[in-house]
């Protein structure tokens, strides 16, 4: 065991020294597979920081939705289906909610405008104030205190204050969000007092949700039920997509590296030909050959792979991934700005190990096994 | 759906795998009809020379093989709340009929793979290759299986619906259900645990008598896939809920999270690789001692079992102290 | 003692440019003895060099080894009796460049995962009897021919073998030189080491030290006599 230990020490040792010594070929070799995981841990790291946000965000909303729906399109829910929805068992709450969007004719945003459910203290809003989000402040040019000019469908101008803005942390849902107070919000979109857009619902135990869906559809006849659930897999599903959509068109980038790896590996130069020639004449099997290339192989890509794994959690994460910014986030006019936390899992890591490391490996176990089946007698000839 | 990253990354490793072993069992081909190891012509210095690339490969494969097969779990795991109904792993395994086979299969490949290596490398230690028609039959043997494998997991990729209702492992592991997750969920803790341990006492003495006389050696190899099996369904009856600290929860693959100290981990690779061994001892157990390793070969056998054993010992060891650590009470 | 029997080597077998380098030889080389290979190039001296040291397999025919047959061993095993058994000194010295004098000297027994400190004790004693010790830190670049000649001699020893063959050694030295390594010959005689040499240089036939001169041409042993003195 001692001796098969200190084998692999001193093959590694002649690697590194063997390494030094061609420098320029192992830098480029580095340099090119540092970038390329650079590139995909980015996108990863995005997506994943990503959806973990929407988790977040999605953490406070109502387990449940119910919603109206006439000719199959969802439509306002009548009031007087609240205390009926309270009633069922197992709904611990059931309130009204009221929110809509709006399009600003001044720069052609969306906003969703909504009323703060009753028991958000934090964002109680008297009549002629609003909140909003930022992304509206920096698209209309706003600071508190300041006055928002908005014009209802049938004419009329609303002088609304600014009394807050919403905090960037949340900038993901929030950037183009409006709050208002009822009274105002039935008054902007000429809404009667009986008619909420849905009803949000707080069910104590999550297991009994398809349960009490069951009951819903008995008693509200045309209603649908949107779960937090439904929501939060349809946002996995979305960045989900559009990630691996983004990695397969990576694909042809991964392709070209494989081939230069193969390339590089195969490249031997006449002097590095004649080394192993020399190796393998002085008493080297081709074991020994083959484990100190597979050495070289591992230190250029595991160092590549860290190296590209930190500068791409670096640019995530402290530069807000700026290059990747378009292509992920969707097309908007407003872009949130905001400070993606740092997360990252295993997995991830893991799958990025199998895009990048697995393929690199195997394009070179040709070329180095080429290399180390040299004969021996090779020099002599 | 495919366009998920870990799936695409295990579709590319599979395929990676496929194609090396389909070009290694072409190789295969022609050792089994050209291999004369004292020749000095060409072509039997080159096959010699290609038998160092084969085993690179599978080694390659192998490796790869274990790591797709935790992704594979993990990723299932993750995916979970993609699936109305799923909770763990084994709610997105049954979204389609595909996914507990394709697990099965790529743990089949793992198996086979190892138990190649270990011939393998028993194989070089002798001047004439005496195990090496065994050994690139049981090559003709992996390569239908890991085609098989990665075709199966890409139609269950294929078909992961997303509006599919599932069921989680609380009403796939629970004893009332049918099927074979229920058959091992429902074995009362008390005589999972004697045959567990029992089997593990006796896999012990047949270790060591296999060890000495090279009768008992096919037997170990018999006995290990039987011990696999004992061991799997105490996991799933009775470690696994000493672990949850909950009666009912059987789930085998939650074991792996980190919640619970990456137990998991500890677990199946030992139990895994000594039953890789312990099978590959079992199959050269039955072959002849080859004269050319007439002094070695009990020797090389000897040292595989005692790593056999020994890794069977770290598993127990492991669900041992997974027992006695947990806070459920399910025996006395 | 190594023998020979009814031993051939064929390159590129089977192809347009098929080679036959030895033809049908039988020879046994005797322990103890040194032993010179000569004739033109194309002879096949050097191919029966590497053939006798176990550098590469022949084509037809048995090689035994001190009465174990080495002939048709696989790779691995033919590698572990080279590096016990022989030392090779190469024609153009092929010395790891990059490496020191003492790196190269060790080489060839990394393998073997041996204690660093007694491989660079037995390193350094050898560099010592060939009298290159001082140059032990120095880069192989920056050798002189002959030094560099002295530090494939160590290297060639590093594992103690029981022979050591030589291709040409002669051929890139002056005649200073060759006095220099016939003294080595001598010495590693007295240790009781077979020499085996190929040379075209007829100041290495005739030295004193050789006891046995083989001539070929194409392939064949044409002349084998105890040298003149």
């Amino acid at each position: 065991m001692n001796t098969s230990f200190a084998r692999q020490r001193y093959l590694m040792d002649f690697t590194l020294h063997s390494m030094l010594r061609r420098k320029g070929r192992n830098l480029v070799l580095f340099t090119v597979c540092c970038l390329v995981i650079f590139i995909l841990a980015s996108v990863m790291f995005f997506g994943q920081a990503i959806r973990q946000e929407a988790k977040t965000v999605l953490a406070d909303a109502p387990e449940a939705t119910v919603q109206n729906l006439v000719m199959g399109r969802h439509a306002l829910i009548n009031a007087k289906w609240v205390p009926v929805l309270q009633n069922v068992r197992g709904v611990r709450h059931a309130e009204g909610r009221l929110w809509g969007y709006y399009y600003d004719t001044v720069n052609g945003a969306n906003y969703t405008v909504m009323v703060p459910p009753s028991d958000d203290t934090e964002h109680r809003l008297q009549p002629g104030e609003v909140i909003i989000g930022p992304g509206i402040v920096a698209n209309r040019n706003l600071i508190r205190d300041k006055y928002l000019f908005l014009r209802a469908n049938y004419g009329e101008i609303f002088r609304l204050k600014v009394k807050d803005r919403l905090s960037s942390d949340s900038a993901l849902v929030s950037a183009d969000l409006l709050l208002m107070s009822e009274p105002d919000f039935r008054k902007f979109f000429q809404l009667p007092d009986d008619v909420f857009t849905d009803i949000g619902l707080t069910i104590r135990n999550a297991r009994e949700i398809p349960t009490i869906i069951g009951k819903i559809g008995v008693r509200v006849p045309g209603s649908r039920v949107v779960t937090r659930a439904d929501i939060l897999r349809t946002y996995q599903s979305i960045f989900s997509w559009r990630e691996g959509l983004l990695l397969a068109l990576l694909g042809a980038s991964i392709v070209a590296f494989v081939i230069f790896a193969f390339d590089k590996a195969a490249g031997l130069s006449g002097e590095e030909r004649r080394e192993i020639g020399i190796l393998k004449a002085i008493g080297w099997e081709t074991s020994d050959v083959l484990a100190m290339k597979f050495w070289e192989g591992a230190l250029v890509s595991a160092g590549a792979f860290l190296l590209g794994l930190v500068l791409a959690y670096g640019h995530v994460f402290f530069f807000q991934a700026g290059l990747l910014e378009q292509v992920l986030k969707g097309w908007a006019v407003i872009y949130p700005d905001f400070h993606l936390k740092p997360h990252i899992e295993v997995l991830q890591v893991v799958t990025l190990a199998f895009f990048t490391v697995v393929p690199y490996t195997a394009a070179t176990i040709i070329p180095i096994w080429r290399a180390a089946v040299t004969d021996p007698d090779a020099v002599m000839r | 759906m495919i366009f998920h990253p870990p799936i695409l990354a295990l579709v590319l490793a599979s395929l990676i795998s496929a194609l090396t072993v389909l070009w290694a069992a072409w190789f295969a081909l022609r050792v089994l009809r050209h291999w004369q190891p004292s020749s000095g012509h060409a072509l039997q210095i080159n096959m010699e020379k290609r038998t160092y690339l084969v085993s690179t490969a599978l080694a390659f494969v192998l490796l790869l093989e274990l790591a797709s097969l935790l992704l594979f779990v993990s990723n299932a795991d993750q995916m979970s709340v993609m699936f109305v109904g799923a909770m763990c792993a084994v709610g997105t395994l049954n979204v389609n009929a595909y996914g507990i086979p394709a697990l099965l299969l790529k743990l089949a490949v793992f198996f086979v793979a190892l138990v190649w290596l270990v011939i393998n490398q028993i194989d070089n230690k002798a001047p004439d290759y005496p195990f090496t028609k065994l050994k690139y039959a049981i090559l003709l043997l992996l390569a239908p299986l890991v085609v098989v494998a990665a075709g199966t997991q890409l139609t269950y990729f294929l078909n992961l619906e997303t509006d599919t209702i599932t069921s989680c492992c609380s009403l796939a592991f629970i004893p009332e259900g049918g099927g074979v997750a229920a058959e091992l969920s429902s074995m009362p803790p008390k005589p999972a645990l004697i045959l567990l341990f029992g089997g593990l006492a006796a896999m012990v003495l047949l270790g060591l008598l296999a060890m000495r006389f090279r009768v008992a050696q096919a037997l170990y190899g018999l006995a290990s896939a039987v011990f696999f099996v004992i061991s799997i369904t105490a996991i799933v009856s009775v470690i696994s809920s000493y672990i949850y600290e909950q009666p009912h929860h059987h789930c085998p693959f939650d074991v792996i999270k980190p919640q619970f100290d990456y137990i998991g981990y500890w677990m199946y690779l030992p139990l895994f690789t000594a039953t890789g061994i312990g099978m590959a001892a079992g199959i050269l157990g039955l072959r002849r001692t080859p004269d050319s390793m007439a002094d070695s070969f009990a020797r090389l056998m000897k040292k595989r079992i005692a790593i056999s054993l020994g890794l069977y010992l770290l598993f127990g060891l492991v669900a041992l102290v997974a027992i006695l650590k947990s806070n459920l009470i399910l025996i006395g | 003692m190594i023998e020979l029997d009814n031993v051939s080597k064929v390159y590129n077998e089977g192809r347009a440019n098929e080679v036959f380098a030895l033809r049908d030889i039988t020879l046994q080389i005797r322990a103890d003895q040194t032993t010179v290979l000569k004739g033109p190039s194309g002879s096949g001296k050097t191919t029966l060099l590497t053939l006798i040291g176990c550098l590469s397999r022949p084509t037809v025919g048995r090689i035994h080894l001190e009465g174990k047959m080495v002939s048709g061993l696989p790779e691995k095993f033919m590698t572990e009796i080279r590096r016990e058994k022989f030392g090779f000194v190469f024609q153009r010295f092929n010395l790891v460049r990059g490496l020191t004098v003492l790196e190269n000297v060790m080489l060839p027994a990394y393998p073997l995962g041996l204690k660093y400190s007694t491989l660079r004790d037995n390193a350094e004693r050898l560099l010592g009897d060939v009298e290159i010790a001082d140059k032990a830190g120095m880069k192989v670049e920056n050798l002189s021919g002959g030094e560099a000649q002295r530090v494939a001699i160590a290297r060639a020893l590093i594992n103690n073998p029981d022979y050591v063959i030589a291709d040409e050694p002669t051929a890139n030295l002056d005649t200073r030189l060759v006095g220099e390594f016939l003294k080595i010959v001598e010495k590693l005689r007295t240790e009781g080491k077979s020499v085996i040499i190929t040379s075209h240089d007829p100041r290495i036939w005739q030295a004193d030290v050789v006891d046995r001169v083989i001539g070929m041409e194409d392939g064949r042993v044409i002349e084998d006599g105890i040298a003149a003195t």
